[in-house]
């Protein structure tokens, strides 16, 4: 049987992902297994798929292991300070609204310190999407607690089990007023990359929150064996696809995430709006 | 432009509106906070109305980041804010003195500690302006005392924040701030105004912080220069580095692009210094205050003078010392305990130092200045 | 089929970037894939189904399987 032309070429020539690499800057400070590249590498080729000049693509960061990443991208970087990513993101955007202005954000730099410019850029609605790296830990600093980790885990400020209830990020974003809200994970990684691309092509604030693994510091305190086994537990055991959600009995969804696009509307876009306001009334009163 | 020209009663902070806008700045981003509101108020009709851009972000942290992010993107930007909002801004100020970043930050001085006395003028964050984020870093701020200076010192901040491609702060307090006075809107060209230096070479010969030069010109995002900016120690392409001489030769060269042009950033007027016996140093409101205590004092027969800097931070060490070999006494009054005339003790080589102090909320008045330059009579 | 069979693939393996995290040797399908200390090596080449897990989950761009 023969191979279709266009498969036969995907299977034949992987991706090239020095055409968005910085020459010279691998290998990544990321621990062996950590999922931070397995997401890098997703995103990348959502922007490809986007087709756009480089030149145009802005990549900013807070602070974090996640964060690291626009240092090893061909774009216009930026590596701000904790939590504040979005804001400083929020500048460069109203500036330069042609621009395609990507965050790379750690749960605890987008919802513990950054957690009001967070849902602020959802309510606003403007046009950013956000990659939040949830591996429900703060990995750069050690291994404490985050907003997501999961009750009873154990980080290095919960010795004991952690008391505080974690949040659901999409659900947060998608009451904040963010227009598109999806889940990805590490492990299912080209659903990842789809994902990604939907968010970039989607006008408005975008939401994609990626749940992909800590070995060093979550996997060991929580006794996971492995960099696979955590993402073949908490990555492809602990999520559904909504997709199939309906289909499957209320035990196999119990206690699971949902995978997918999550909440996707529209509503006028921040800086569209503020371009019509300078129009419409700000520059027709001055006449 | 005929027009233009007429005087106008203006208050401080809508001067201070007027300054930003003669300086071309086209992006405020900010947090509402009293006595600073009037100028995102003011920035908040007029800039859309240019095509520049506003935006009232979440909080005060929110501001600066963003105006920073403005300023990458190329817009001469501007946040304003007081007393806890400026404790809020200062771990990005501190940002944007190490990835060097052009920003103008006008901080309207209130009655302090924490919310303090909103509507009350204070002078207690002069220490605040030059230290308030952690780590050595450069500080420039201007401290304009008349409405009309308002406008000429914050075109200044904007012309400073550009040329050392650094965070320029416009410190002024209360009374300055909501005081009325009729003002002249200079026409065009009157003033100078300094734009960014235009970045001409090939992309691939670009780096942001090219040792070679004293002050690297800065790339707007979005030009063709793709380059990585960090508030982590960097190299010359603007990675991060671990390198101590790396570290030190960065550290030390945000330092010295400002300490190389003391003479170009001191400002400073002087009010019959020629042959005083006693000088007062005061800023602001309280400056205002010292010229007609000094008046005063020499219809008295007194032999006073006054030395306003206008540029407080770098402090003029130079005019200070200078001054301190020609006088007996030297008096600070400022609406704190104690922090400009700490800086004046420390420049100060013969002359006696007393500061005059004031932390209720009421402004410095000339009786209490006159009584200072008596004691040394 | 018989055609494309016979044709092997060409995995090629960068030990500069390979952390030896063994996710690539976990998910290979077909067990192509082994550990040799702390780097990842092909095993048996046959196998392979060109089917790019490996590379697609690599954290490191250590691994890229070409036709
Ligand atoms: C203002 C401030 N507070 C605290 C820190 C220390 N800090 C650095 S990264 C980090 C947590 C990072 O966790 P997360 O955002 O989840 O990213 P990860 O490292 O897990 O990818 C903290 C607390 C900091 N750099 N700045
Ligand atoms: S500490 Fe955790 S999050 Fe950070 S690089 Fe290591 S594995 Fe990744
Ligand atoms: S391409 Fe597929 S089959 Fe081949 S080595 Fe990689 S994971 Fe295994
Ligand atoms: S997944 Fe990548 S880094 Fe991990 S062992 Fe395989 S090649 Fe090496």
């Amino acid at each position: 049987m023969s191979v279709p032309a266009e498969k036969k070429e995907k299977i034949s020539v992987p991706f090239d992902y020095n055409k968005y690499l910085r020459p010279g800057k691998l290998p990544h400070i990321w621990c062996p297994g950590c999922g931070h590249g397995i997401v890098l590498k997703a995103m990348l080729r959502a922007i490809d798929k986007l087709g756009i000049d480089k030149d145009n693509v802005c990549v900013v960061s807070g602070i974090g292991c996640s964060s690291r990443t626009p240092g090893y991208v061909d774009f216009n970087t930026l590596h701000t300070l904790h939590g504040r990513a979005l804001s400083f993101a929020t500048g460069i955007k109203l500036a330069r609204p042609d621009m395609k202005v990507i965050v790379v954000t750690g749960d605890g730099d987008a919802l513990a310190i950054g957690g009001n410019h967070f849902i602020h850029t959802c309510r606003r609605n403007i046009d950013i999407t956000a990659l939040v790296f949830t591996n429900a830990i703060y990995g750069m600093t050690g291994g404490q607690y985050s907003p997501t980790t999961p009750l009873e885990s154990i980080a290095t400020t919960s010795r004991y089990g952690n008391i505080e209830p974690p949040f659901d990020t999409c659900e947060m974003a998608k009451a904040a007023g963010a227009t598109f809200v999806a889940r990805g994970t590490a492990y299912h990684t080209l659903e990842l990359e789809k994902t990604i691309y939907e968010a970039l092509m989607h006008k408005g604030t975008s939401v994609v929150d990626i749940i992909d693994a800590c070995p060093t510091y979550f996997g060991r305190m929580n006794k996971y064996k492995s960099a696979t086994h955590m993402m073949e537990a908490m990555e492809k055991d602990g999520t559904v696809s909504v997709k199939q959600v309906d289909k499957l009995p209320p035990e196999k969804v119990a206690g699971k995430m949902l995978r997918g696009v999550l909440h996707k509307i529209d509503r006028p876009e921040y800086c569209e709006q503020y371009a019509l306001l300078v129009q419409e009334k700000a520059q027709a009163k001055s006449k | 432009m005929a027009e233009k020209q007429k005087k106008r009663l203006m208050q401080g902070n809508e001067a201070c509106v007027e300054g930003a806008l003669y300086a071309g700045c086209k992006f405020y981003a900010g947090y509402p906070i009293t006595p600073s509101t009037e100028i995102a108020e003011g920035m908040s009709v007029r800039l859309p109305k240019i095509g520049g851009k506003f935006i009232q972000m979440e909080d005060e942290i929110g501001g600066i980041a963003a105006a920073i992010g403005g300023s990458l993107a190329g817009l001469k930007s501007l946040t304003a804010t007081s007393g806890p909002g400026f404790s809020l801004k200062q771990e990005c100020l501190g940002y944007a003195c190490l990835a060097e970043i052009p920003l103008v930050i006008v901080n309207v001085m209130r009655g302090g500690p924490s919310t303090g006395y909103p509507t009350g003028p204070s002078q207690a964050d002069i220490m605040q302006a030059k230290w308030g984020t952690h780590g050595d870093h450069p500080a420039i701020a201007v401290t304009p005392a008349y409405v009309q200076e308002i406008l000429t010192e914050t075109v200044r901040a904007f012309n400073l924040a550009e040329k050392y491609r650094t965070p320029v702060i416009v410190l002024y307090d209360e009374i300055v701030g909501h005081m009325r006075e009729p003002i002249t809107i200079p026409a065009p060209g009157e003033l100078a105004v300094v734009d960014r230096e235009k970045v001409t070479c090939k992309p691939d010969e670009y780096f942001p912080y090219d040792e070679r030069f004293e002050i690297p010109p800065l790339a707007p995002f979005g030009t063709g220069y793709r380059f990585h900016v960090t508030g982590l120690n960097h190299k010359k392409d603007g990675f991060p580095t671990n390198d101590s001489k790396q570290i030190g030769e960065g550290n030390m060269r945000i330092m010295r692009k400002i300490d190389n042009h003391l003479d170009e950033i001191w400002k400073n007027e002087e009010i019959g210094l020629e042959d005083a016996e006693i000088a007062v140093v005061a800023i602001g409101s309280t400056a205002r205050s010292a010229r007609y205590a000094v008046n005063e004092a020499r219809s008295m027969g007194i032999k006073a003078g006054l030395l306003r800097p206008l540029t407080l931070w770098p402090f003029p060490d130079k005019a200070v010392t200078e001054l301190s070999k020609r006088v007996k006494a030297i008096i600070v009054p400022e609406m704190n305990l104690g922090q400009m005339v700490l800086e004046v003790q420390r420049c100060s080589k013969k002359a006696e130092v007393l500061g005059v102090h004031r932390v209720d909320g009421e402004p410095i008045n000339p009786g209490q200045i006159i009584e200072a330059i008596k004691s040394f009579k | 089929m018989g055609d494309a069979a016979k044709k092997l693939p060409r995995i090629e393996i960068n030990p500069k970037l390979c952390k030896g995290c063994s996710i690539c040797v976990d998910f290979c399908p077909t067990n192509v894939l082994e550990m040799r200390g702390t780097c990842v090596a092909v095993k048996d080449l046959a196998a392979c189904t060109r089917c790019q897990l490996c590379d697609l989950r690599c954290p490191d761009f250590a691994i890229q399987v070409f036709d």
